[in-house]
């Protein structure tokens, strides 16, 4: 079988890496939001105002961290935005999150067009941080070990969470918040804080997702660039059930769907690739089937806060 | 069951402490309604104060002004003896007001050790096993035994109430509010609950206890205020209190309560037999009923009900009541056995062809199962009726058909609602228990299943609704009563099933002895 040769498997573990790691930033900030009890529809909204604006600074200044900073401030605007007018103002956080998604794709293609139809300029190549020794790994090495920092941030942001929701007074607050808000208030702490601020994280590690997408993997803005990696993200976070450790794994396995089209197209077999680009969809329905069933939720997720209301 | 009978009073209430809190002229409204009405109230130290009053009457609007969830339109609030407001759950939480709500306040996803340190400062590692100690000597002063490390959803809802309580003396508590806190616990559990307060009270705390159950305000309290229609008036004082047995305390009570009309007299009465006639054929039959859904599985199950009686289904709640409930109106499978209604198997009919053979099931879950919150009261009278003539024709709704029925409802069973378009989801419970009625007794009823029928009711919708179950009987309909209140299945059933684990222990005949061969029964004394 000449299907497995080393190009096609670099190709395809990198690719998962490339592929998995907007994933996995959707997937861990919408998992921050559901767990405080806001179902945030609009992180594909949240992931192209990151992907836009991360491309836009990283262009402008021509400094791919100042790139990523911005990234992570366009997640955070269009967040504010759900912040506002879903935790603040209790209105339905399905509509807002679905308004926010169309605007975001609205808004950011007709940026785009206003300053970059005639340029389509592109952004060097990001350099990367070569770890001695694991990077010398046949395959393996080159695919996970010589990569662009902010996949090691990402992938060191499981651990971090995990540590955060087990661990510190916060994780409780923010599981409380998504259980049981009531309790939390008359804890004396203000639930509308906690989840605004999860929200806001959820904005910044999505926004950073979406500026990964545009700054490492296409290194140019293309309008709907985001391909619904927000909405997978929606499917990781409900799937993984509150543990970082299982987006990271979903993350990699929806990744590697995606990624096997760039990868099959390398080893040189012909599928046409609408076929392949299903893929990562198609094994969202299976692992919906497989898992979906008893995915528990937390209890008041969706519902606005409103003290003293029955 | 909980005694009338008083248990001394361990605190020794002196009027010289002074007041915590204060409510001077405190009033607050609400769109249509004055909820309080320029109340005023002194909450002592080392005094257990009851709040009594029926539904609706303004006890937890004054609740939630005193946890700091509500604020007052008119009036003043003393702390210690000067004005100052009680602006957030937080703040009260300062002041030492500790809130303990009828459902719990916990979460149910987190451990007691968890919930305890939540509302800590946030950057800050929960201190589990620190909280953990502290959390068992304040539980071990108060006399009560928990497990910090368990899983709050695993816990009963008794369990979970001792363990707010244990968290308010944790944070400091010197106020503790117990609002309608006994109304979802068994006798035993209640009792235990009363004992606790009583003890708290005695170490110099201020309780204060919102119920509507006379015999544990009478019981328990140390000073008793009575609030009617959202005004304060009159109550007990502590030395009345003491100087009075708890008959005539009681009495005194009900006066204040419903002014000069006396309540119920009590379980004095018994059920009338000349209604039921054995000679004829049993309405309903169970054949050795199976089923296993839910965590209690119902096992083989047999009774016969014949026309005009009532039986009632005594237990503790959970062991199957609402299983077998759910089972015979056919909302749930059953796995094995038969169901006879009037001759005819209905095992395997639909809810709606059962309802349609006669068989009405007036559920507990008032606005879960039972009703739509934001439908109208008059849509929800039809609920089950939705689609069919003369309420719809073609499809089509017939508004003037359904507002007639409403009206007519709204008169029969003495519907209180502002109008028949309101919501029902804001109408009072007593009152969404007489939609239910309404809705499930009209037309002919041939069985009729009462859960929990007065749970959460104040006292004259109780007897209001107990009325009208005898009155469903005396129509020729079998009623399964299901009920915890012993008392109230005395005074109304003529025989009695005792259920425990999903299986009947045995059925008495309601004569002299019964509640005794109950009380085995339930203790599984028995077999």
């Amino acid at each position: 079988m000449t299907l497995f040769t080393d190009t096609f498997l670099i190709a395809l573990i990198a690719g998962i890496a490339a592929s998995g790691v907007p994933l996995l930033l959707a997937g861990l900030g919408e998992q921050l939001s559901e767990k405080a009890g806001v179902l945030n529809v609009g992180i594909e909204g949240m992931m192209l105002g990151g992907a836009y604006l991360g491309f836009y600074i990283a262009w402008a200044t021509e400094s791919t961290a100042l790139g990523f900073v911005g990234g992570i401030g366009g997640g955070i605007l269009v967040a504010s935005l759900m912040a506002l007018f879903c935790v603040r103002m209790g209105l339905n956080q399905i509509v807002i999150g679905i308004a926010l998604t169309l605007g975001a794709e609205g808004a950011t293609a007709l940026l785009h067009h206003v300053q970059f139809s005639r340029l389509y300029p592109r952004l060097p190549d990001v350099s990367t941080w070569r770890i001695p020794f694991l990077a010398d790994i046949p395959i393996v090495g080159p695919a996970l070990f010589d990569r662009e920092p902010v996949v090691y941030l990402a992938i060191a942001l499981v651990p971090i969470l995990v540590y955060v929701y087990r661990r510190t007074h916060l994780g409780l607050a923010l599981q409380a918040a998504g259980d049981k808000p009531a309790a939390l208030d008359s804890a004396g702490q203000n639930v509308l804080v906690i989840r605004t601020f999860a929200v806001l994280s959820c904005g910044a590690l999505v926004g950073l997702g979406g500026a990964f997408m545009s700054i490492v993997g296409a290194g140019v803005f293309v309008p709907f660039m985001t391909h619904g990696n927000g909405f997978i993200g929606i499917v990781l976070a409900m799937l993984a059930r509150g543990r970082p450790l299982w987006v990271l794994l979903g993350a990699a396995l929806f990744g590697a769907c995606l990624s096997a089209a760039t990868a099959l197209q390398v080893a040189g077999v012909d599928i046409p690739t609408d076929v392949v680009q299903m893929l990562p969809f198609v094994a969202v329905m299976i692992v919906l089937l497989l898992a979906g069933r008893n995915a528990k939720l937390p209890a008041a997720l969706g519902a606005a806060y409103v003290r003293g209301e029955r | 069951m909980l005694d009338a009978s008083t248990p001394e009073h361990s605190a020794q209430p002196s009027t010289e402490a002074p007041p915590i809190v204060t409510f001077e002229g405190v009033t607050k409204r609400y769109p249509g309604i004055i909820a309080n009405d320029s109340i005023d109230m002194e909450f002592r130290a080392g005094e257990v104060h009851v709040l009594l009053g029926e539904n609706g009457a303004g006890k937890s609007t004054l609740v939630s002004m005193l946890s700091g969830l509500q604020q007052p339109d008119d009036g003043r609030i003393l702390i210690d003896g000067v004005e100052k407001p009680i602006s957030s759950p937080a703040d009260a939480l300062d002041i030492g007001i500790s809130t303990v709500f009828q459902h719990s306040m916990l979460v149910p996803s987190l451990t007691l050790v968890e919930n305890a340190t939540l509302g800590r400062k946030w950057w800050q590692a929960p201190d589990r096993a620190g909280t953990a100690g502290a959390m068992k000597t304040a539980a071990e002063r108060i006399g009560v035994t928990l497990d910090p490390m368990a899983l709050t959803g695993d816990l009963s809802l008794g369990e979970r109430q001792q363990a707010e309580i244990t968290r308010a003396l944790m944070r400091g508590a010197r106020f503790l509010i117990l609002d309608e806190a006994t109304a979802m616990l068994t006798p035993n559990d209640a009792a235990r609950l009363g004992e606790l307060m009583q003890r708290l009270a005695a170490e110099g705390m201020a309780v204060v206890f919102i119920t509507h159950k006379l015999n544990e305000a009478v019981a328990y309290g140390d000073r008793i205020s009575v609030l009617r229609l959202g005004k304060k008036v009159g109550g007990l004082t502590p030395e009345e209190l003491k100087s009075l047995d708890a008959q005539e305390a009681t009495n005194q009570v009900v006066r204040l309560m419903f002014g000069t009309q006396g309540a119920q007299s009590g379980d004095a009465e018994r059920p009338d037999m000349s209604t039921v006639d054995r000679d004829a054929k049993p309405t309903l039959e169970l054949l050795a009923l199976y089923a296993d859904s839910g965590r209690v599985p119902l096992s083989n199950i047999e009774f016969k009900v014949w026309p005009g009686e009532i039986l009632g289904i005594a237990g503790i709640d959970g062991n199957g009541q609402k299983q077998l409930a759910a089972a015979l109106a056919g909302q749930a499978p059953i796995s094995d056995g038969r169901v006879v209604l009037d001759g005819d198997y209905i095992d395997r009919m639909s809810i709606g062809q059962r309802r349609a053979k006669g068989m009405r099931y007036v559920t507990d879950d008032r606005l879960g199962e039972g009703t739509v919150g934001t439908f109208p009261m008059s849509i929800n009278l039809l609920l089950k009726e939705i689609g069919e003539a003369p309420f719809w024709r073609s499809g089509l709704e017939q508004p003037e058909a359904i507002r007639e029925n409403a009206r007519r409802q709204v008169r029969d069973y003495d519907i209180r609602t502002p109008s028949i378009e309101t919501p029902i989801g804001k109408l009072s419970g007593g009152n969404i228990q007489k939609v239910l009625l309404a809705r499930e007794l009209s037309g002919s009823a041939r069985v009729v299943i009462f859960e929990k029928p007065t749970y959460g009711l104040d006292l004259a919708n109780i007897a209001a609704t107990q009325t009208r179950i005898r009155e469903t009987a005396q129509s020729g309909a079998a009623v399964i009563l299901i009920s915890t209140e012993l008392d109230e299945i005395l005074a109304l059933s003529h025989r009695i099933a005792v259920m425990d684990q999903g299986e009947i222990k045995g059925i008495v005949e309601n004569t002299d002895g019964a509640r005794h061969k109950i009380g085995e029964l339930m203790s599984g004394v028995k077999k």
